[in-house]
C-alpha cells in the first residue's frame, strides 16, 4: 500500500551556508499588505521616539586641568590623542581610548593663548601671554631629559592665536599683526596688517591652504593671501567676530561665531551677504569648529551649551549641556566625524557623540539596515506635526529656556516697530532689511 | 640849507662806507663789465631811498631778499622776466657752436622731450588696488571649486573618506611569496606543476593559453567586429540610397542623370585612354558587349533597322503594318512582364521608363479618367454648402425637434450618396444637441436618463408637476405655432424696450416671459429661460420679485425645477425654438457669429454635467454603506451558480444608518467636502514643507513605501541608503585637489612668499643680508 504524504525539498528552504540569507518566501502583492502609509507613519514615529530615548550623548569628560580649558587641538593622525592648553599655562595630551591624561607640560606663564599640531603629527606649537611661540615634540621625553620645547621664538608683542599650515612647514601667529613664520626661522617671513588692532584669531584654508582668515577686535574679519602676502578683504560686521573656521569640503566657504549670538556662514567671493545665519545660542558664540564631512558644525557659547548646526539650516539641530558645564571655550568635532569635544571655564574636557542617538561599535548588517531605515523614515516623515514635535523636543537648563524666550520677545517687538515703523512713513521710504544683511556694517576692498 | 647840505654829505660818507664795506664782500670775484652799470644804478636808488627817508618818519629799508621783488639786488635772485620761462634753449644758445658738447645737447634734447612724471598715488590706494587685484586672483582660483561643491552638496550619498584606497588585485603568488613548500605533500604539489610548466610566478598562464590568447588578440577582433560593422552600414546606406533615387518619378531628372552618367563614363574613358591604353581598349570590348546586349533586348521595339522600314512600309502596306502591331503588342507583353518584375528590381526600373514613349500611353489615358467628378470633392462642396446652410439658420437647426431634422432629411434625399453620408453624421450632431435639449424640455419625461439624484430631492415637486408637463408635451407642437404668433404680437408691443441695452431690460423680459408662460400655459418657459443660464442667478432673483404680487405656488415649484435643470443645459448652445423670436433682434450678427464659434468649440464636452455627476459621486461616496454578512453556503448549499437565499440575504444585511444631511444638499453647483477629520488632520501636514513646490510633489514622497515590507531586497537597499557614510576610526581629511581630478599647484605657498621679496618685512630683509654676508 502506498501512503501518500507531503513532502518538500529541503532545497527549498535550507540554505547552502550560514553565510547566504533565508530564503523567506514572499508575495509582494500590494493588495497582501494594505495601509502602507498609515504602517510606516507608525513606524517613524517609533522610530522618532527611540531616537529621543537612546539620545545620551555625554560620553566622558576628562579632569586633570588646574584651570579653565582656553584651546583644544587635533592629531592630525591619531584619533585617539587629543592636546589642550589650559589659563594657567598648562598643556596636557589626552588619550581619549583609556580616557587619561598621558603628559603634562608647563607651557607658558600665564594662558596658552593658542595650541596647533604640525601637518605630520610629530610637533605641536603653542603661543602664550608670556609672548612666546614654543614648539614641542609630540612624543614625551626620554628618561632622565628634561621637558623642554624644541623651539622658543621670543616675541615682542603678545600672540594670540596660532594656526599652522596645512602642507608645508609654516604657521601663522596674530596678535597685533598676523605673522607667517618658516619653522626654521626666529623671524616671520611675513607680516600682514590691516589698520591696528588686536587680532584674536587666525586660520589656513584647508583646501586652498595659501588663504588665511582673521578675525580683531574691531569687529571685523579680514582675509589674506599668503602667496600674494597681501590682505583681500574686510568685512565689518555688528559686534565682535571671536573665531572663524573654514569648512574642509567647500574651499570658499567659512563660518564666524560671533558675540552678537550668531553663527555666519559666508562665500568668501561674497562678503558683502552672509549665506546662512545661524541663531540659537543666547549667548556670545566663543568657538566654532567644522564637522570633517563639511556638513554640519559645533558651536561652543558662553550660554554653557554648545549646539550643532547643519551647514545650510538656520537653526541648530541639536544642543548638548550638562549641569556642570560651564561656559565652554573651545571645542572641537574629531577628524572621524563621530564625536565632538569641548573644553569649558571649569576645567574639564568633554567629549560627546555627534549624533546623539547613535549606536557606537560595530553594527550587524541587520542593525546597520535597520538604522538606515528609520532614518529615512524620520526623513520622510519630518513635517508632520507630532513627529516634528517629538524629534525637537530638547531639555534646557532654566537659564537657557527663559533666555530663549526673552529673546523671542524681544525679536517679536523689534520686528513689530519696524513694521509699525514702515506702516507709518511714507511707502517706499522706509525699507524691510533682511536678516542676512542686517548685521554687516561693511565691506572694505 | 645847511643842515640839509650836512645831512647830505653825512649820507654820501655812509654810502661810500657802506661801498668800501660791500665791495669786497659782493663783488670779489666779479668781472664782467656791465656791473658798474648796475652799480651805478643801485646807488642812485639808494640815494632816492635816503631822500625819501629824510623826513624822519620812515626808517631806512634794509635790503631783504623776496622772490616777488624786481628789484635787483645783489642778495636777491634775478626775477627779472619772471613772466617768462627759462627755456632749455636759451641756456645752450651761448654752447651752440661748440662740436664737443653735441652729446650733452642730445641728451638734454632727448629730456626736453620727455614729459613730467605723474605724481605716484597715495600708499593707501596703492594698496587697495593690490587688494583688489588679488581678491578676484583668488575668487577666480575658487572658482574652480564650484562644480565640486555643487556635486557634493547634491550627491544622493558621499562616502568618506572621499579618496579610498584602491583595493590592489594581488596574485595569488605575491600573496604567498614567503611561503615555501615543506611537506612532502606540497613538494609532491609542486613538482607536478613544474612537470606540467604550470608557471608559479606573474603571468599565471600556460603556454597553451599564451598561444590562444596570440591566436586572436582583443584589440584585432574589435577591430575585425568594427570594420565588419562599417561595411554593413555602408551597404544599408546604398541600398536606401538606391531606393530612394528608384522612387524619384520625374522623368527629366532621370534623363539629366543619365546624360550625366553617359558624359561621365566618356571622360573615364579618355582618360583611361591616355593613361592605360590596355584598360582602355578592354573597357572598349565591354561597352561594345553591352551595345550588343542592348541591341540584343531592343528587338521588339519599332527603333530597330527593320522596325523603321516597316514603319515607313506600314502607312501603305496592311501585312506591315499588322507586322508592326504584332511587334508592338508583343513588346507590349514584355514590357509588361518587365513591369511586374520592375517593383521587386530596381536597374529594371530605370530601363522601363525609358522606353515609355514607344508605349502606347495607357496611364496618361488613366490619369485623363481619374479627371471625373472628385467624390471627395464633391462631398467637400457639398459640405460647404451645409455650412452655409447652418450658419443661415443656426438657432432653427439647434432648436429644430427631432421631426424637423427628419424632414430636411427627406428634402435632402436626392442628393449624391456622399452627401447622404455627411447628411448623417450631421444628423447625428443634431440629434446630440437635442437629446440634451429634449432632456431639458422635458425633465419629468424621462427622469432615469438623468440625474436620479436631483430626483431623489426633488421627486415631491416633480410629482405635482408631472401631469402638466404630459399635457404640455402632447400638445406641444400645436402649441408652438400658437406662441409663435403670440409673441410676433408681443414683439411689436414693447419696441422702445428691446432698444435698451440687455442687462436693463432683464426685469421686463421676465415679466414678457411670465406673460407668455400664461398665455402657453407654461409651455416653453423652461425653454426660454434656458439660453439665459449665464445671467441666470439675476433671472431667478428677479423672477420671484415679479412674482411677488401673485405668488403662484405652482410657477414656484417650476423654478425650483427650473434651478436644478439650469445646470443640465449648456447654455451658450442650447436655443429653443421660441426664443429667437425674443432675443433674435438684440444680437449682433457678430455676437451670432462667435456663438457659433464657441458653440462648434465646445461641441464635445459638457462642463455642467460633468460637474453634476461628479457630484453625485462624490455624494454616493460619501453615504455609508451597506454590510453584508451573508455567508454562501453556511446552512444551505453553496457552489458555482448558486446564490444564497433571498432571506437570509435579507436577514444579514445591515442597513446602514442615515447620516446627517449633507450641507450642500440645497447648493446645486458646490459640492462641499465632508471628509475632513478633525481627528486626522492633527496628524497631517498642514502647509507644504519648504523644498515642496506644489502638494503632489509631497504627497508623492510620502505615498511611496520605502519599508522591505513593500519592496524587493535590493530596491529596499537602495531606497534607504544613507546621505553621508563614514567609518569609524578613519580619519577624514580636507578634500584636495588632486582627489577631485584638478592638477595641484605645483608652486610651494611658502616659496612664493621667499619670491615677493617686495613685501618682506625690514627684519627679515635684514637678517636676509646678514646670512649672505655670512
Amino acid at each position: 500500500m502506498k501512503v501518500k504524504m507531503l513532502s518538500r525539498n529541503p532545497d527549498n528552504y535550507v540554505r547552502e551556508t550560514k553565510l547566504d540569507l533565508q530564503r523567506v518566501p514572499r508575495n509582494y502583492d500590494p493588495t497582501l499588505h494594505p495601509f502602507e502609509i498609515p504602517r510606516e507613519y507608525v513606524r517613524a514615529l517609533n522610530a522618532t521616539k527611540l531616537e529621543r530615548v537612546f539620545a545620551k550623548p555625554f560620553l566622558a569628560s576628562l579632569d586633570g586641568h588646574r584651570d579653565g580649558v582656553n584651546c583644544l587641538a587635533k592629531h592630525p593622525k591619531s584619533l585617539a590623542t587629543v592636546l589642550s592648553g589650559a589659563c594657567d599655562g598648562e598643556v596636557r595630551i589626552w588619550n581619549l581610548t583609556k580616557r587619561k591624561c598621558i603628559r603634562t607640560i608647563q607651557a607658558h606663564e600665564g594662558f596658552v593663548r593658542g595650541i596647533c599640531t604640525r601637518f605630520c603629527g610629530t610637533s605641536f606649537f603653542t603661543v602664550g601671554d608670556d609672548k612666546t611661540v614654543k614648539q614641542w615634540k609630540m612624543d614625551g621625553p626620554g628618561y632622565g631629559e628634561e621637558d623642554e620645547p624644541l623651539h622658543t621664538i621670543l616675541g615682542k608683542t603678545v600672540y594670540t592665536g596660532i594656526d599652522h599650515h596645512w602642507k608645508e612647514p609654516v604657521f601663522a601667529t596674530c596678535g597685533q599683526q598676523v605673522d607667517i613664520w618658516d619653522e626654521q626661522r626666529t623671524n616671520p617671513i611675513c607680516s600682514m596688517t590691516w589698520g591696528f588692532d588686536s587680532i584674536s584669531s587666525v586660520k589656513f584654508n584647508p583646501i586652498e591652504t595659501f588663504l588665511l582668515g582673521s578675525c580683531a577686535s574691531d569687529r571685523n574679519i579680514v582675509l589674506y593671501d599668503m602667496r600674494q602676502a597681501t590682505p583681500l578683504k574686510k568685512v565689518i560686521l555688528d559686534m565682535r567676530t571671536n573665531t572663524i573656521c573654514w569648512n574642509p569640503m567647500e574651499a570658499f566657504v567659512f563660518t564666524a561665531a560671533n558675540e552678537d549670538y550668531n553663527l555666519y556662514t559666508f562665500d568668501m567671493r561674497a562678503l558683502d551677504t552672509p549665506v546662512m545665519v545661524h541663531m540659537d545660542h543666547v549667548s556670545a558664540v566663543l568657538d566654532v569648529d567644522y564637522s570633517p564631512t563639511g556638513k554640519e558644525f559645533v558651536s561652543a557659547s558662553f550660554d554653557k551649551s554648545i549646539r550643532i548646526f547643519p551647514v545650510d539650516k538656520s537653526r541648530s539641530r541639536e544642543v548638548y549641556h550638562t549641569k556642570r558645564m560651564q561656559h565652554v571655550i573651545c571645542v572641537k568635532w574629531t577628524s572621524d566625524s563621530k564625536y565632538i569635544m569641548c573644553g569649558s571655564d571649569e576645567m574639564n574636557i568633554r567629549l560627546w557623540k555627534a549624533n546623539a542617538s547613535e549606536k557606537l561599535g560595530v553594527l550587524t548588517s541587520r542593525e546597520k539596515a535597520a538604522t538606515d531605515y528609520n532614518q529615512k523614515l524620520k526623513e520622510k516623515f519630518q513635517h508632520h506635526p507630532h513627529i516634528k514635535r517629538i524629534s525637537r523636543h530638547r531639555h534646557l537648563p532654566k537659564s537657557i529656556y527663559s533666555q530663549i524666550q526673552e529673546q523671542r520677545i524681544m525679536k517679536e517687538a523689534r520686528r513689530r516697530k519696524e513694521l509699525n515703523r514702515i506702516k507709518h512713513s511714507k511707502p517706499g521710504s522706509v525699507q524691510m532689511v533682511s536678516e542676512k544683511k542686517k548685521h554687516i556694517v561693511a565691506v572694505v576692498k | 640849507m645847511s643842515a640839509i647840505r650836512a645831512s647830505e654829505s653825512s649820507l654820501l660818507a655812509s654810502s661810500q662806507q657802506e661801498e668800501l664795506e660791500d665791495l669786497p664782500k659782493d663783488y670779489p670775484l666779479s668781472t664782467s663789465e656791465d656791473e658798474g652799470d648796475s652799480d651805478g644804478e643801485r646807488k642812485h636808488q639808494k640815494l632816492l631811498e635816503a631822500i625819501s627817508s629824510l623826513d624822519g618818519k620812515t626808517r631806512r629799508k634794509l635790503a631783504e631778499r623776496s622772490e616777488a621783488s624786481l628789484k635787483v639786488s645783489e642778495f636777491n635772485v634775478s626775477s627779472k622776466g619772471s613772466g617768462e620761462k627759462l627755456v632749455l634753449s636759451d641756456l645752450l644758445e651761448p654752447v651752440k657752436t661748440v662740436s664737443s658738447l653735441a652729446t650733452v645737447k642730445k641728451q638734454l634734447n632727448r629730456v626736453k622731450s620727455k614729459k613730467t612724471v605723474e605724481l605716484p598715488l597715495h600708499r593707501e590706494e596703492i594698496e587697495r588696488i593690490h587688494r583688489q587685484v588679488a581678491f578676484n586672483k583668488t575668487s577666480q582660483v575658487l572658482s574652480k571649486w564650484d562644480p565640486i561643491v555643487l556635486k557634493n552638496r547634491q550627491a544622493e550619498q558621499l562616502v568618506f573618506p572621499l579618496n579610498k584606497q584602491q583595493s590592489a588585485f594581488a596574485p595569488i603568488e605575491h600573496v604567498l611569496s614567503g611561503w615555501k613548500a615543506r611537506t612532502p605533500l606540497e613538494q609532491e604539489i609542486f613538482n607536478l606543476l613544474h612537470k606540467n610548466r604550470q608557471p608559479v610566478t606573474d603571468p599565471l598562464l600556460t603556454p597553451v593559453e599564451k598561444a590562444s590568447l596570440k591566436a586572436m588578440s582583443l584589440e584585432e577582433a574589435k577591430m575585425r567586429r568594427a570594420e565588419l560593422q562599417r561595411a554593413r552600414a555602408l551597404q544599408s546606406y546604398y541600398e536606401a540610397r538606391a531606393r530612394r533615387e528608384k522612387k524619384i518619378k520625374s522623368k527629366k531628372y532621370h534623363k539629366v542623370l543619365k546624360k550625366g552618367k553617359a558624359k561621365q563614363a566618356l571622360k573615364d574613358f579618355e582618360k583611361l585612354r591616355k593613361v592605360n591604353p590596355a584598360a582602355a581598349l578592354e573597357e572598349l570590348e565591354k561597352l561594345e558587349k553591352a551595345r550588343m546586349m542592348e541591341r540584343m533586348s531592343l528587338k521588339h521595339q519599332n527603333s530597330g533597322k527593320w522596325a523603321k522600314s516597316k514603319a515607313i512600309m506600314a502607312k501603305y502596306d496592311l501585312e506591315a503594318r499588322q507586322a508592326m502591331q504584332e511587334q508592338l503588342a508583343r513588346n507590349k507583353e514584355l514590357t509588361q512582364k518587365i513591369q511586374v518584375a520592375s517593383e521587386s528590381e530596381e536597374e529594371e526600373g530605370g530601363t522601363e521608363e525609358d522606353c515609355d514613349p514607344l508605349v502606347p500611353d495607357v496611364v496618361n489615358e488613366v490619369q485623363v479618367k481619374a479627371n471625373r467628378p472628385n467624390p471627395w470633392m464633391f462631398r467637400n462642396h457639398s459640405s460647404d454648402a451645409k455650412e452655409a446652410e447652418t450658419q443661415e439658420d443656426p438657432e432653427e437647426i439647434a432648436g429644430s425637434t427631432a421631426h424637423e431634422a427628419s424632414e430636411s432629411e427627406e428634402e435632402e434625399g436626392p442628393l449624391a450618396e456622399e452627401e447622404i453620408l455627411l447628411k448623417e453624421f450631421e444628423e447625428r450632431r443634431s440629434l446630440r444637441q437635442k437629446s440634451g435639449l429634449n432632456q431639458i424640455a422635458e425633465p419629468v419625461g424621462r427622469p432615469e436618463t438623468k440625474d436620479s439624484s436631483s430626483q431623489a430631492i426633488l421627486s415631491e415637486l416633480r410629482v405635482l408637476s408631472q401631469k402638466l408637463k404630459k399635457e404640455n408635451r402632447q400638445s406641444r407642437k400645436q402649441e408652438v405655432s400658437s406662441v409663435k404668433t403670440v409673441l410676433a404680437v408681443q414683439r411689436e408691443k414693447p419696441a422702445q424696450e428691446e432698444e435698451e441695452p440687455l442687462l436693463l431690460q432683464r426685469p421686463e423680459r421676465a415679466q414678457t416671459l411670465d406673460k407668455l408662460e400664461e398665455l402657453s400655459k407654461e409651455g416653453c418657459f423652461q425653454n426660454k429661460e434656458l439660453p439665459r443660464a449665464a445671467a441666470e442667478g439675476q433671472c431667478l432673483e428677479r423672477n420671484p420679485d415679479n412674482h411677488l404680487g401673485a405668488p403662484k405656488e405652482k410657477k414656484k415649484k417650476e423654478q425650483m425645477i427650473d434651478l436644478q435643470n439650469l445646470l443640465n443645459t449648456k447654455s451658450p448652445s442650447v436655443k429653443s425654438l421660441a426664443v429667437p423670436t425674443t432675443i433674435e433682434e438684440l444680437e449682433d450678427e457678430e455676437e451670432r457669429a462667435q456663438r457659433q464659434m464657441i458653440k462648434e468649440a465646445f461641441a464635445g464636452d459638457d462642463v455642467i454635467r460633468d460637474f453634476l455627476k461628479e457630484k453625485r459621486e462624490a455624494v454616493e461616496a460619501s453615504k455609508p454603506k451597506d454590510v453584508d454578512l451573508t455567508l454562501p453556503g453556511w446552512g444551505e448549499w453553496g457552489g458555482v451558480g448558486l446564490k444564497p437565499s433571498a432571506k437570509k440575504r435579507r436577514r444579514f444585511l445591515i442597513k446602514a444608518p442615515e447620516g446627517p444631511p449633507r450641507k450642500d444638499k440645497n447648493l446645486p453647483n458646490v459640492i462641499i467636502n465632508e471628509k475632513r477629520n478633525i481627528h486626522a488632520a492633527a496628524h497631517q501636514v498642514q502647509t507644504l514643507p519648504y523644498p515642496f513646490t506644489h502638494h503632489q510633489q509631497f504627497e508623492r514622497t510620502i505615498q511611496t513605501p520605502i519599508g522591505s515590507t513593500w519592496n524587493t531586497q535590493r530596491a529596499f537597499q537602495k531606497l534607504t541608503t544613507p546621505k553621508i557614510v563614514t567609518k569609524p576610526g578613519h580619519i577624514i581629511k580636507p578634500i584636495k585637489a588632486e582627489d577631485v581630478g584638478y592638477r595641484a599647484s605645483s608652486r610651494s605657498d611658502l616659496s612664493v612668499v621667499q619670491r615677493n621679496p617686495k613685501r618682506l618685512s625690514i627684519r627679515h630683509k635684514k637678517q636676509l643680508k646678514k646670512n649672505s654676508i655670512d
